[in-house]
């Protein structure tokens, strides 16, 4: 088999993962935190061989400290969610 | 300029730059690849963009519906996309071998697996508009949430419908000899990152939201 058809065969299986995932009896943060864990697992192995960032190590690490800059930088607003569905304790 | 002994004007020869002084391609990568690239990241951000707002709306909305009850409309749309990323590839490695019908061929099934895929996507949204859910109200709780899924879906699926003509255009003009093989490549990695969107758009839009 060639190293594509690997990397094919092991998305379809993390994909049916996710699958399994949304089927157990856990609570919504397990279940976004395991789904989370496998989604990077399969866009990291799609980035690495179908898009060849494995061959090329300056652009991989370009991509990545970008996007994870990027990404990081979207996460401010977390807090503020919380706040707005739990309340804000200290202020009463 | 320089002038002969007999008073005619020469124009001077130009001597080719010596490679040291030409500028390197960044990354090593040619640059309508690089455009690629950089056109990715930005998409990347767009589409972290959709999803983190996505998730705050659901974070801090109590009653956020949970309408999907199949999952297997959902795998089949999966399968398809992620076949379509291994068809394309098989496209590209036709095309640097110099196969050019095997090529054409390729990415003519990866277009038609990218026309699946979308008519499959089609008909979900067509089912969930006979059950009420619209960009603004939906039957079963707030109304942000067919405007964030038909958001994030939509802008996925617009990607879909531009890398299926796309692949079309750019596989006959590959054929024809208009474009080559890196043309075909840089074009792979833009339906590739299309398929990566979608791994992270399953879980949080669909999965998370399944009725149980």
């Amino acid at each position: 088999m060639s190293k594509d058809l690997i990397v094919y065969v092991c998305l379809l299986v993390l994909a049916a993962i996710q699958f399994l995932i949304a089927y157990q009896s856990i609570t919504p943060t397990q279940m976004f935190t395991r789904m989370i864990v496998v989604a990077v697992i399969e866009a990291s192995l799609a980035l690495l061989f179908f898009m060849h960032l494995a061959d090329n190590r300056g652009l991989l690490w370009f991509v990545v400290i970008f996007n994870g800059f990027v990404l990081f930088a979207m996460q401010y607003s977390w807090t503020d969610s919380f706040r707005i569905s739990n309340g804000v304790p200290w202020a009463k | 300029m320089s002038t002969t002994t007999r008073g005619e004007i020469t124009m001077p020869t130009p001597t080719p730059a010596p490679s040291s002084l030409m500028e390197k391609p960044a990354f090593s990568v040619p640059a309508k690849k690089m455009a690629m690239w950089l056109f990715i990241i930005a998409d990347t951000a767009t589409f972290a963009g959709c999803l983190v707002a996505y998730g705050f709306l659901r974070n801090a909305t109590p009653n956020w519906p949970r309408p999907f009850h199949s999952i297997t409309n959902l795998a089949v749309m999966t399968f398809i996309l992620l076949t379509s990323s291994l068809t394309m590839l098989n496209g590209v490695k036709a095309a640097r071998a110099g196969n050019k019908a095997g090529a054409l061929r390729w990415t003519l099934i990866t277009a038609a697996l990218g026309i699946a895929f979308a008519l499959l996507h089609i008909r979900e949204w067509m089912a969930l508009i006979d059950e009420g859910m619209t960009l603004l109200k939906n039957p079963w709780g707030t109304g942000l949430f067919g405007a964030s899924f038909y958001s994030i879906t939509g802008l996925h699926l617009t990607h879909v419908t531009g890398g299926v003509i796309a692949l079309i255009v750019v596989g006959l003009r590959y054929k024809g000899g208009r474009y080559n093989a890196d043309d075909l490549e840089v074009l792979g990695l833009y339906w590739h990152f299309v398929d990566l969107v979608w791994m992270f758009v399953v879980p949080f839009v669909y999965l998370l939201n399944l009725a149980h």
